[in-house]
Formats: structure tokens, C-alpha cells, sequence
């Protein structure tokens, strides 16, 4: 089990014939992922290294039976292609771009709500997501991966920053602890899952144990994960929150990333996940450690 | 991007706002010579972008053309909690029978766009929030479907805004949605949003925050950008393309991706030193970017070390190896290096070091993000 994808996830990729979707898209492939279509309009009929370009999302999903959608196209095409995505039918989209803007993130948000209520869209302005063994859609490098056990005890991630993320990764693998899969939701100011629907997941998931959580300044997404841990996780749970020292009012490279107003500050968001009864990590480092002391004990 | 008054200002008049006649000014006599063409009386507003102006002194009502000149004198130059005003605005001063006040933002955790109205305007509206919650309307607004005239009427009523002025109020607020919208704003606020004796609604101030996400659809902005206030460090990495904002520490920061960094200066601060900026590097950490990120982080006088806190995924140690090694010979470093190397081909990378003959005293490796940051504070430390 994992959690969104997993090994029988066929993905195709937009933007497959662009720099960035043949780069990642043929590494998702070469980790073992199946990827089995491209699309980018009028390139129908061509392949990358063997995997064919379609037209249209449509045409692709036809002659392939794609399940999930990898998009890696500029900011500007990113809104249209995500819903093109959706009205084909794909039921989970991986949006990597960095740069859309928000109000266009809006309106898709609630477009896909309103129209498409069973695509589920990661992203956008994320690095992904990685089920080690399974399936790894979108940028993380497959072999900084620790791959679950099957007795356990795994580990799920959930996370608002792509680094950090894959320092988490890097972090369990060194302390040799498996993980289920992991989430990196992006930090833009409207993604398209969030933390409390990984969390969700997660909690759901027979494969996960124990969940390690990363967030950071900006926003109330961390405040209203708090608040869904209090009522609905009842597995074990390490955090850290990047921004201690964040100066208020100044963005610190993610839209999502600022403090304003007094709110959406490192320590409020500590604070609240604290009396979730989550441990709190004071660098990513101390989180994983944490959570290797919550593996041993489980 | 913040706008300063007189921007936003500009930018609401072309969504058809209602705003005073008036112009900007630098000096003295421009100011005299845009109060000429506003009329008397006129208001001199200083333009910095931080509240308190009035108290500060920062804005006075002039009706001729000696008390601009004693007034604009005074303010230009004026520090206000730091922000020095090199710009006064200055417009015909209104008639104010009431004021009000209008925002809208994106609630994140809503997911929809929120208007904020309260019949009660001019002062922080943070404040009204403590002392009477409910002066304030606050409306969500699903950004597929937008803002009628009908529901604005709606809102203006809840607020509580006098029958008079509902009409008035709601058509400005149809207008302030369409510019936030459309404008690509994160904030557009109007405090006070003012009726005048004579009925009309009026913007008599503007508070606007672009999304930079979406300059590439707004080249007006482009203007924008030359007013924006950036120290100097600031601006020579705007022009490498760099993430970086300026802080007042000793340690020089450079980091790929903006968790990392943000991370690292949480790092730095934990074991007693300060960051002197944040800095994302980003994913392609070759020697160009490197040599950029050196050269910015160089022009910082304050720094005394710098850290340097690679997490490879994409990007991989010996590229990033290989890039600092050859900005080391490009640009003469002031202060010496920390550097911590994990992730893909670290390894490789960490021996490019170790081969390229770099003295400890100008570069130092250290295997962890914590051992790595109390080296760099440690060096800073130094006298």
C-alpha cells in the first residue's frame, strides 16, 4: 500500500518533449515508474526514448490507459493544462511548475472542485511525489529513497518545501528507517492538496506507521493540520517548521513563505502541533531523529 | 511587489476607481508645481511604505503655495520608522462626510477570495477587529463565479455602510475586484474609502501588493520596479537573478531551494550567530550561479563568514564542487567557507574540493547541517 500512486500508476507527462518533462519524466521512468505517454500539442505521432507523444491528454489516455498526469509546462500554460488533464479523466495530477500565478491557482482550485471533484491535483510548485519501489512522479532523485519494509515500521512524509524534503528522505535512509510514501504538496499560496489530506491518507493507509511533517511560515496550513491531528491521527507524529527566523513582511522564495499581519509565524505553528501532541524537531535533523526514537519504540 | 500610495493609486484608476487629482513629486518645487495643477487645498502625503505616516508628520494640508513648500521641505527626508521619504504625493484635498473601508485578499485556507467591508474606516482595521468584530463584513467570494453588483450591495448593507452611500459603495467594490482580480493582486485595500458631501464614494487612499508570479502578463508593472526600495545588495542579486533578501548578521548565507535556506538560518540562529541574508541558490548550482551568489554575498561588508548548505537532488555535490571552486577563482572572498555537501554525488564533490588545493582558512567542509553552522558562527565570532 501507499498513499495516491502506487506500482499499477501509469503516467503520462505534459510537456514531455520540453527540457524540464524530458529530464525528470525519463528519470521517473528509468526509477521504474510506468510512464507511458507524452503530451504536447501538434508533436502526435513522435516519441522520447521510446515513449510516444500524443496531441491532447484525450488522445493519450485513449491509446494508453493512463491513470495520473506529470505536468511540467511554463507558468503561463500550467492553469489550462491541469484542466485538460482533469477533463480527461486523469484522477491524479502532479503539477510541478513553478511561477503560476495565484489568482489563476484560484480559479483552477475551484474549477476542479465545482467540475472535476474526483481529479486530485498535487501541486503546483512542488517537487512531487515518491512511493520508494512504486512509482516517483515529479523531481526527487528515486535513490535518496529509503524502500518500506514489509513488516514495518514506515514512515509517510508529508512536506511544504522541496529541499527539505528530500533532506527528510536522506535523513530516514541514513537512520535506515522505510518509508511509505512522500508527499510534497508545494508551497504556493493555493495548492491543490494539503496537508490535512495527506494527512488523511496517511492515517488510512495500513503501510504507514508513523508520519513526519514539514512545514513552514505563512498561511494557516500547518494551524489547520494541528487541528485535524487533535481529532483524526492516531499514529505518531515528528514535525519541524522552517522560518524561526524569518523576518515578518519579507518573502522568503516560496509565494506561501511570509509572515504578515503577526500570523502564520514558525512559532504559533509549533506551538499548535506541540498540543496536538506532535514532537516538534527544531531542525530537520532533530525531527528525523525524533522520529527514529518513535520507530523504535512502535 | 508593494506599491507605494500614489501606484496604487494609478493602478485603481484604471479599473475606473475613483481617486483625487494629484501628481508625485521629489523636490520642492515639483511639489508646488503639482499642487498648482490638483488646486488648493491640497493634501502632502509622504510615500513610504509603512503605516503611522500621519502621526508621523508624514501627511499635511497645505493651501497655498508657501505652506506646501514649509510642508513638502519637511517631509522629504523624513525618516519614518526607517523608511527614509524620497517621494511626496500630492492631490486635492477631499471633503469626508464618513469613511469606510474595503479590502480583498485571498483567504488561503478558504480557498476563495475574501472581501473585507466595514462601515468604519480610518483607522487599523486590525484594530476594529479587536474592539467590534462585527463592524466587520467579511464575504467569500468563489473566484469562478466573481462579484455581482447584487451580492456587493448585499455585503454594503451587512456592513452596516448608511443607505445613502449603499449604491456608491457597491459599484466601487464590483471595481476593487475587478482590479485585484484581473490586476493580479495579492492585496487590494482601500482605508479610508470615503463619502463625500456630495454622494460620491472616493479611493482616498490605496494599499496594493502585486503577485510577482504574474509580471508576465503585466508589463505596466514594469515601472513599477524601478521605485522598488532594495539596498544595494539587494539589487546587484535582482540583477544576477538570485532569491535573496538582506539581513543585518554575520554569517552569509547561500542554500539551494527556499526551505533549505530558510532552514539553514533557523540552524544558524540556534547555535548563537546571526544570518546576514537569505539566500536560494536554487536547483542549477553551477559555477555561474555560484559565482553570482559569491559576488552578492562578497559585497555585504557585515559578513564575517559564509555557509554554504547544499542538499543534492537534482542538483549534484561535484557540479556544485566544481562551481564553487572555480567562483573562488573568479571573485576574492573577504570571508571564508563553510560548507556542508549532502545528497547526490557528495562525495565526488567533496573530493573536487579536497583536490583543488583551497588553504583551511578560506574553505572549511563539514559533514552535518548543525556541525557546519557552529563552524560558521565560530568564524564569525572571530575578530
Amino acid at each position: 500500500m501507499a498513499i495516491f500512486v502506487n506500482e499499477n500508476t501509469k503516467v503520462l507527462v505534459q510537456g514531455l518533449t520540453g527540457g524540464q518533462g524530458r529530464f525528470h519524466g525519463l528519470r521517473n521512468r528509468s526509477y521504474g515508474t510506468q510512464v507511458v505517454a507524452g503530451v504536447t500539442p501538434g508533436k502526435a505521432g513522435q516519441d522520447v526514448e521510446g515513449i510516444p507523444v500524443y496531441d491532447t491528454v484525450e488522445a493519450a489516455v485513449a491509446a494508453t490507459g493512463a491513470t495520473a498526469s506529470f505536468i511540467a509546462v511554463p507558468p503561463k500554460a500550467a492553469p489550462a493544462a491541469i484542466l485538460e488533464a482533469a477533463r480527461a479523466g486523469i484522477g491524479f495530477v502532479v503539477c510541478i511548475t513553478e511561477g503560476v500565478p495565484a489568482q489563476d491557482e484560484a480559479r483552477v482550485f475551484a474549477t476542479l472542485q465545482r467540475d472535476f471533484p474526483k481529479t486530485r491535483l498535487l501541486g503546483p510548485n512542488c517537487p512531487g511525489i515518491i512511493s520508494p519501489g512504486k512509482c516517483n512522479i515529479g523531481i526527487t532523485a528515486g535513490e535518496i529513497a529509503a524502500l518500506p519494509t514489509r513488516t514495518g515500521p514506515n514512515v509517510g512524509i508529508v512536506s511544504r518545501s522541496g529541499t527539505l524534503t528530500y533532506q527528510a528522505l536522506y535523513e530516514l535512509k541514513q537512520l535506515k528507517i522505510g518509508v511509505s510514501t512522500c508527499v510534497g504538496i508545494g508551497g504556493d499560496p493555493v495548492p491543490g492538496t494539503s496537508f490535512v489530506d495527506c494527512l488523511a491518507e496517511f492515517q488510512s493507509d495500513p503501510e504507514t506507521h508513523a508520519i513526519i511533517m514539514i512545514g513552514e511560515i505563512g498561511g494557516s496550513a500547518e494551524e489547520e493540520a494541528a487541528e485535524f491531528i487533535t481529532t483524526h491521527v492516531t499514529k505518531p507524529m515528528s514535525a519541524y517548521i522552517a522560518g524561526v527566523t524569518a523576518p515578518a513582511g519579507r518573502k522568503m522564495g516560496h509565494a506561501g513563505a511570509i509572515v504578515s499581519g503577526g500570523k502564520g509565524t514558525a512559532k504559533g505553528k509549533m506551538d499548535a502541533l506541540h498540543i496536538a501532541g506532535v514532537k516538534i524537531g527544531l531542525n530537520p535533523t532533530e525531527a528525523c531523529e525524533l522520529m527514529a526514537q518513535i520507530v523504535r519504540g512502535l | 511587489m508593494d506599491l507605494f500610495e500614489y501606484q496604487g493609486k494609478q493602478y485603481f484608476a484604471r479599473y475606473g476607481i475613483a481617486v483625487s487629482a494629484g501628481g508625485v513629486a521629489m523636490t520642492v518645487d515639483e511639489a508646488v508645481a503639482q499642487a498648482q495643477l490638483a488646486e488648493y487645498p491640497v493634501v502632502i502625503k509622504a510615500q513610504v511604505q509603512v503605516g503611522g505616516r500621519g502621526k508621523a508628520g508624514g501627511i499635511k494640508l497645505a493651501n497655498n503655495a508657501d505652506e506646501v513648500r514649509t510642508h513638502a521641505k519637511n517631509i522629504l527626508g523624513m525618516d519614518i520608522k526607517g523608511h527614509i521619504v524620497k517621494r511626496v504625493w500630492v492631490e486635492h484635498a477631499s471633503d469626508i462626510a464618513e469613511e469606510y473601508y474595503a479590502s480583498f485578499t485571498l483567504d488561503r485556507s478558504a480557498k476563495r477570495h475574501l472581501l473585507m467591508l466595514s462601515a468604519q474606516g480610518g483607522i487599523e482595521i486590525e484594530q476594529i477587529a479587536v474592539t467590534d468584530p462585527t463592524a466587520i463584513v467579511k464575504l467569500h467570494v468563489n473566484p469562478i463565479e466573481g462579484l455581482s453588483l447584487d451580492t456587493a450591495q448585499r455585503a454594503a448593507i451587512d456592513a452596516r455602510i448608511p443607505e445613502k452611500a449603499v449604491s456608491g459603495v457597491a459599484a466601487m467594490l464590483v471595481k476593487l475586484y475587478e482590479c485585484f482580480t484581473k490586476g493580479d493582486c495579492d492585496l487590494a485595500e482601500i482605508n479610508p474609502l470615503i463619502l463625500k458631501p456630495n454622494g460620491e464614494v472616493h479611493a482616498l487612499d490605496a494599499k496594493v501588493t502585486l503577485d510577482d508570479n504574474a509580471a508576465f502578463r503585466h508589463p505596466e508593472w514594469e515601472e513599477y520596479r524601478a521605485t522598488e526600495e532594495l539596498d544595494d545588495r539587494e539589487r546587484l542579486a535582482r540583477e544576477k537573478n538570485l532569491q535573496y533578501i538582506g539581513l543585518d548578521g554575520t554569517v552569509g548565507i547561500i542554500a539551494n531551494g527556499a526551505g533549505l535556506a530558510m532552514s539553514t538560518l533557523d540552524v544558524v540562529n540556534q547555535v548563537g550567530g546571526e544570518a546576514a541574508n537569505f539566500l536560494d541558490i536554487g536547483g542549477g548550482a553551477n559555477a555561474e550561479l555560484m559565482t553570482s551568489a559569491l559576488e552578492v554575498i562578497n559585497s555585504d561588508t557585515k559578513v564575517k563568514s559564509i555557509f554554504i548548505n547544499i542538499f543534492g537532488g537534482i542538483t549534484r555535490g561535484d557540479e556544485v564542487a566544481k562551481g564553487i571552486v572555480e567562483a573562488m577563482k573568479r571573485v576574492k572572498l573577504r570571508a571564508p567557507i563553510v560548507i556542508r555537501l549532502d545528497g547526490t554525488n557528495a562525495s565526488e564533490g567533496h573530493e573536487i574540493i579536497a583536490n583543488a588545493g583551497i588553504p583551511e582558512s578560506q574553505l572549511i567542509s563539514r559533514p552535518t547541517m548543525l556541525e557546519a553552522a557552529r563552524a560558521a558562527v565560530e568564524l564569525a565570532g572571530r575578530e
